[in-house]
């Protein structure tokens, strides 16, 4: 390879000058930003991250595995996945091999920003170069593999249900303009590189278009500086707008993943961590297909995508309106591929909000629960909901009976609620008062296991309760144990059971599998046709404020269609208000899983 | 004049529109899916507001009817409309052709487990207005068994009807007399029982309903508690202890019951509702079938041909429905009479 | 006050004319369902804050309707959000909904 301009600059290379110039300026402010509005303490845990050599790893395979190669969306659909991973891939690959062949053939131009990029404009292949054709056809396979990808994203545009998604985002004015300006990129850089390929070199790809146009175009060599202005545009207005539209996903989540790894967590409606999740969303709309409120399409505009850019356009009255609508079932963020927290990033929003009048629990004297005997001592929370659904309750203290568990019922006389739906409603100081008056109870009862029966307390008892040297664990859990120990024992009949994953057990606190082992036992286990991680909302949880009975009747039957596709005998779940939600509507009856178990005993 | 005429359902209101329609002189065929006549009415032991035995209403309505066709046992599989008839098939294989039919489907009470705050299924000493009647009956039920003298009995009005959220928003109307009936009756059977009815609101609209209920406050010292039971769990003994509030002295109240006896409300019988949905037939947005008109044309469907009596356009009393048998069968009559002219 | 020359205490009566409602009005625009409650009792039968602070939605709606919000704030400020109300509602009131507008529109000094 040989230079053929003496200064290695050309005119054209402003627009892409500038537009890269602009967006790095921009990224390190954000970033900056961002580093400044962490807490302290977030701030020296992400710097210690930084260097921590088992984090550093997993930071790296991250990056490389959801930025580049896109591997979630592999799993969700083989054609979304290649579609992105061709053009995120296949782009680092060109930018990366354009770096090498600088470093090789004009090492004294590695400072200039422009080379890689432009590099076959400034140079022409020389008779030595034939080592160079295992990166002329690189980059032409490369290239190729990014202009398939583009073909795809158009049709995806158009044929969005062949790619998995039944509906995708509405592009705003601006991201469908930086969209076109992505597309436009590659095509011009095949054509700016077709035009030049028979001095500087190139492969089946840019060699071939070169015999082409110079065979059907007289002067064909006249229409090379055009092209490569129009590539170098197209490069320019991209990255101009990349601050502005969904490609800001790009470099936020380089940023999010290291601090999520480093187990930051959202602690400002707005700001900070929130501030780099919301910039990290490629709006590709997985959250609305996901999301359970879909079935009406009046709340397709509730889904995750749409608080992100009501947030970045700071609209006040819809950001309240989505966040309060919102179920926070957390399909949304157990399915995005990027890891957007749509339910925390919710009850953060929640969290801003100013009240009148303050709830307070001071003035509440709560018996005490002092468990006696020797061995095992478990402390049953029934949960305010189970005085409405007896069946749990009579079930459950019928198996401890029978496998005579050492048990007390905290809460027989009434008692203060868990606090999880305080918590999800945003109100954090009344939510702490309670969990630290059920704390004070729990610690003193002298119990060894906390046995809990409803998924909403089980998940706050987990995550916040920070019980010393007490086991809290949720029954299904718990009679899954007893059956294996043999302290109960059960028959199998012929009847097909299928297990509808609450939110707050399955997403919530990652129980998917003992429940099923213990309907493996008294029957035939079937799967509804989304389960585990993909589970539909009942569509009564205490998640949504704003959300009324009317408006849930939809998803309420569309999560019983879901879980009766393989015509169970028996919808079986572990959480009372699933149960009441769907007892009502469900021609199948419905059963708690102690009651399955309780009636074989 | 032989017209044949098809009734669906031999409750009271196919029974009376059959006698009348015979009356008439036309030739009424009765499809039955139960194994008997006087549908829900025959299960009751006795009726509001005379204590009239329910057997008194109901032997004379299939003796007039003994000489239609009657089919027990027999549902309808499907309605084919022809030209200006329609083919109905039966599941027993027998197909009729006929130009009129009269959907005397009548409503199912609603499923008490459905609302399980209450306990239905859960608690034994739970049960359902229904059961109760049967218990009056046959005196064989070892959950009433347990009710003596001295003891205390619950009466909650409402289960399943005004709830929108068990998807039945009116109000089935016959329930709160039913409960005072079913009061009384228990009072009768055990004087010094405690009897208490929680109620949202009492709607005794008919005759002698006002004077019933004055009865059952004044000579049986029934107690009515204005509050809407939300919870009911049971104790170590097996009683069940209901909470409510009353919401006249707004304080939450609480009671040891030896039984709670369920007001099941009406809904439509869903069996009617699948009849017709064969042909189409419009349902009202209380959940029972539509009729043309809801005040001038209570007894006529939209579709020619149909006709509705009874509890399939809604929650009705006995001589609402005997009044609209027959104003059906009378309907059905100048309807045949005018085709002829 | 003096009517017919007999002076009388303030009548404990509540004057539905005089009451000032902007705040109740305000609450229904935002939250409907305050309009729906049929006072059957079954939300204050079932809170568990009912024991503590006499908390009842019934009496609550009912109190702010009537100018007696003092009443209103005393009952709902063990109120714990836990949801059993909007379980047993036979309306499907949202009650949390309207809980956490009240607690919004309305303030403890205003009073």
């Amino acid at each position: 390879m040989r230079e053929i301009t003496a200064l290695g600059y050309s005119h054209f290379i402003l627009p892409f000058m500038a537009g890269m110039t602009f967006v790095l300026g921009y990224c390190i402010i954000s970033m900056v930003k961002v580093f400044i509005e962490i807490t302290p303490a977030d701030r020296r845990k992400f710097l210690l991250s930084l260097v921590n050599p088992r984090i550093m790893l997993k930071n790296i395979r991250d990056i490389f595995a959801d930025c580049l190669l896109h591997v979630k969306l592999w799993k969700r659909n083989k054609l979304l996945g290649f579609m992105h991973s061709s053009i995120a891939f296949g782009w680092f690959m060109i930018i990366l091999i354009g770096h090498i062949e600088v470093f090789i053939y004009t090492p004294d131009r590695v400072n200039r920003m422009w080379y890689p990029i432009f590099f076959r404009y400034f140079v022409a292949v020389a008779d030595e170069t034939m080592r160079g054709s295992l990166f002329f056809f690189l980059m032409d396979f490369f290239l190729l593999m990014i202009l398939i990808g583009i073909i795809l994203a158009m049709v995806k545009r158009v044929r969005s249900l062949m790619f998995g998604m039944r509906r995708t985002t509405r592009n705003t004015l601006l991201d469908t303009i930086a969209m076109l300006a992505l597309w436009a990129i590659f095509p011009l850089r095949l054509l700016a590189e077709g035009f030049t390929a028979d001095i500087s070199g190139g492969s089946f790809l840019t060699k071939s278009l070169n015999s082409v146009l110079h065979n059907f175009i007289s002067n064909a060599e006249i229409n090379a500086d055009p092209t490569w202005w129009a590539y170098s545009i197209a490069l320019g207005v991209f990255m101009f707008l990349l601050p502005f539209t969904r490609y800001m996903h790009i470099p936020a989540e380089i940023m999010l993943i290291p601090m999520r790894n480093a187990g930051l967590k959202i602690r400002h409606a707005r700001k900070g961590f929130s501030r780099l999740q919301v910039y990290s969303c490629p709006s590709c709309g997985v959250c609305i297909d996901a999301c359970p409120m879909s079935v009406t399409k009046a709340h397709t505009k509730d889904a995750t995508v749409y608080l992100n850019r009501q947030i970045k356009r700071r609209n006040g009255k819809r950001i309240e309106e989505i966040s309060d609508k919102c179920l926070l079932c957390g399909k949304c963020s157990a399915l995005c591929p990027v890891g957007v927290q749509g339910d925390k990033l919710r009850i953060a929003q929640r969290s801003v909000r100013k009240y009148g009048l303050e709830p307070h629990y001071d003035n509440i004297q709560l018996p005490s629960a002092a468990m006696s005997g020797e061995g095992e001592k478990v402390l049953y929370f029934a949960g305010c909901m189970s005085s409405v659904t007896p069946s749990i309750g009579k079930s459950l203290t019928a198996i401890l009976e029978k496998a005579g568990v050492n048990y007390e019922q905290m809460d027989k006389d009434g008692g203060l609620c868990c606090g999880r739906p305080m918590w999800t409603a945003g109100r954090f100081n009344a939510a702490r008062e309670m969990i630290a008056r059920n704390k004070d109870i729990i610690e003193k009862s002298g119990a060894d296991t906390l046995l809990v029966s409803c998924p909403i307390c089980y998940r706050i008892f987990v995550e916040r309760y920070r019980l010393e040297n007490i086991r809290v664990v949720h029954h299904t859990v718990f009679i899954e144990e007893l059956l294996r120990q043999g302290r109960i024992s059960i028959g199998a009949d012929k009847k097909k059971y299928v297990f509808h994953d609450p939110c707050e057990l399955g997403r919530g606190t990652g129980i998917y599998e003992q429940p099923r082992q213990v309907l493996r036992i008294a029957g035939e286990l079937v799967e509804a046709r989304k389960s585990g991680q993909q589970s539909i909302c009942c569509g009564g949880s205490l998640g949504s404020l704003s959300l009324d009975f009317n408006r849930r009747k939809p998803i309420i039957n569309s999560s019983i269609e879901n879980l009766t596709a393989m015509s169970p005998d028996t919808i079986v779940t572990a959480c009372p208000l699933c149960l009441n939600t769907f007892s009502r509507y469900s021609t199948t009856p419905v059963k708690d899983i102690a009651q399955v178990v309780a009636d074989k005993l | 004049m032989n017209e044949i005429i098809l009734i669906v359902g031999g409750g009271i209101a196919g029974l009376e529109a059959a006698g009348k329609l015979l009356q008439l002189g036309y030739t009424p065929i009765i499809v039955e899916k139960g194994d008997r006549l006087g549908g829900n009415v025959a299960r009751w032991h006795r009726l509001f507001p005379d204590m009239t035995p329910a057997s008194e209403v109901v032997d004379p309505l299939i003796e007039n009817a003994k000489g239609a066709n009657i089919f027990l046992n027999t549902e309808i599989s499907f309605i084919n409309r022809l030209k200006d008839k329609y083919n109905v098939m039966l599941s027993s294989g027998i197909s009729i052709i006929c130009r009129y039919i009269l959907l005397t489907t009548g409503f199912e009470l609603f499923d008490a487990r459905k609302k399980e705050e209450y306990g239905y299924g859960i608690y034994d000493q739970v049960i359902t207005n229904s059961d109760l009647e049967a218990w009056f009956n046959t005196g064989a039920d070892p959950r009433v068994g347990k009710v003596h003298d001295g003891g205390a009995v619950g009466f909650v009005h409402c289960v399943g009807s005004r709830d929108e959220k068990a998807l039945n928003p009116q109000c089935s109307k016959v329930c709160c007399i039913t409960a005072i009936k079913q009061a009384i009756e228990m009072k009768e059977r055990y004087p010094d029982l405690q009897v208490y009815c929680f109620y949202m609101d009492l709607r005794l609209f008919g005759k002698k309903y006002e004077d019933f209920y004055a009865k059952a406050q004044k000579d049986y010292g029934i107690r009515f508690i204005r509050g809407r039971v939300s919870e009911v769990c049971e104790n170590i003994e097996g009683k069940v202890i209901i909470k409510a509030e009353d919401t006249l002295s707004g304080k939450p109240v609480r009671v040891t019951l030896d039984l709670l006896v369920l007001m099941a409300g009406m809904k439509c019988n869903q069996d009617g509702a699948k009849i017709g949905n064969m042909i189409y037939l419009p349902i009202d947005t209380d959940g029972f079938l539509q009729s043309k008109d809801n005040i001038s044309r209570i007894n006529t469907s939209p579709t020619r041909g149909f006709y509705y009596a009874g509890a399939c356009t809604g929650p009705k009393t006995v001589p609402e429905t005997l009044a609209e048998a027959r104003a059906a069968a009378l309907e059905i009559h100048t309807d045949i009479i005018n085709s002829r002219k | 006050m003096s009517i017919f020359g007999f002076k009388i205490s303030p009548s404990s009566a509540i004057n539905l004319s005089e009451l000032d409602t902007r705040r109740w009005d305000e609450l229904c625009r935002k939250a409907p369902d305050a309009r729906r409650c049929m006072a059957c009792g079954s939300c204050s039968a079932t809170c568990p804050a009912a024991q503590f602070s006499g908390m009842s939605l019934r009496k609550v709606l009912l109190d702010l309707q009537r100018g007696r919000e003092k009443e209103a704030y005393r009952m709902m400020s063990n109120c714990m959000l836990c949801g059993k109300c909007l379980m047993v509602c036979p309306r499907g009131i949202n009650t949390r909904e309207l809980i956490l507008k009240i607690s919004q529109i309305y303030k403890e000094e205003d009073r």
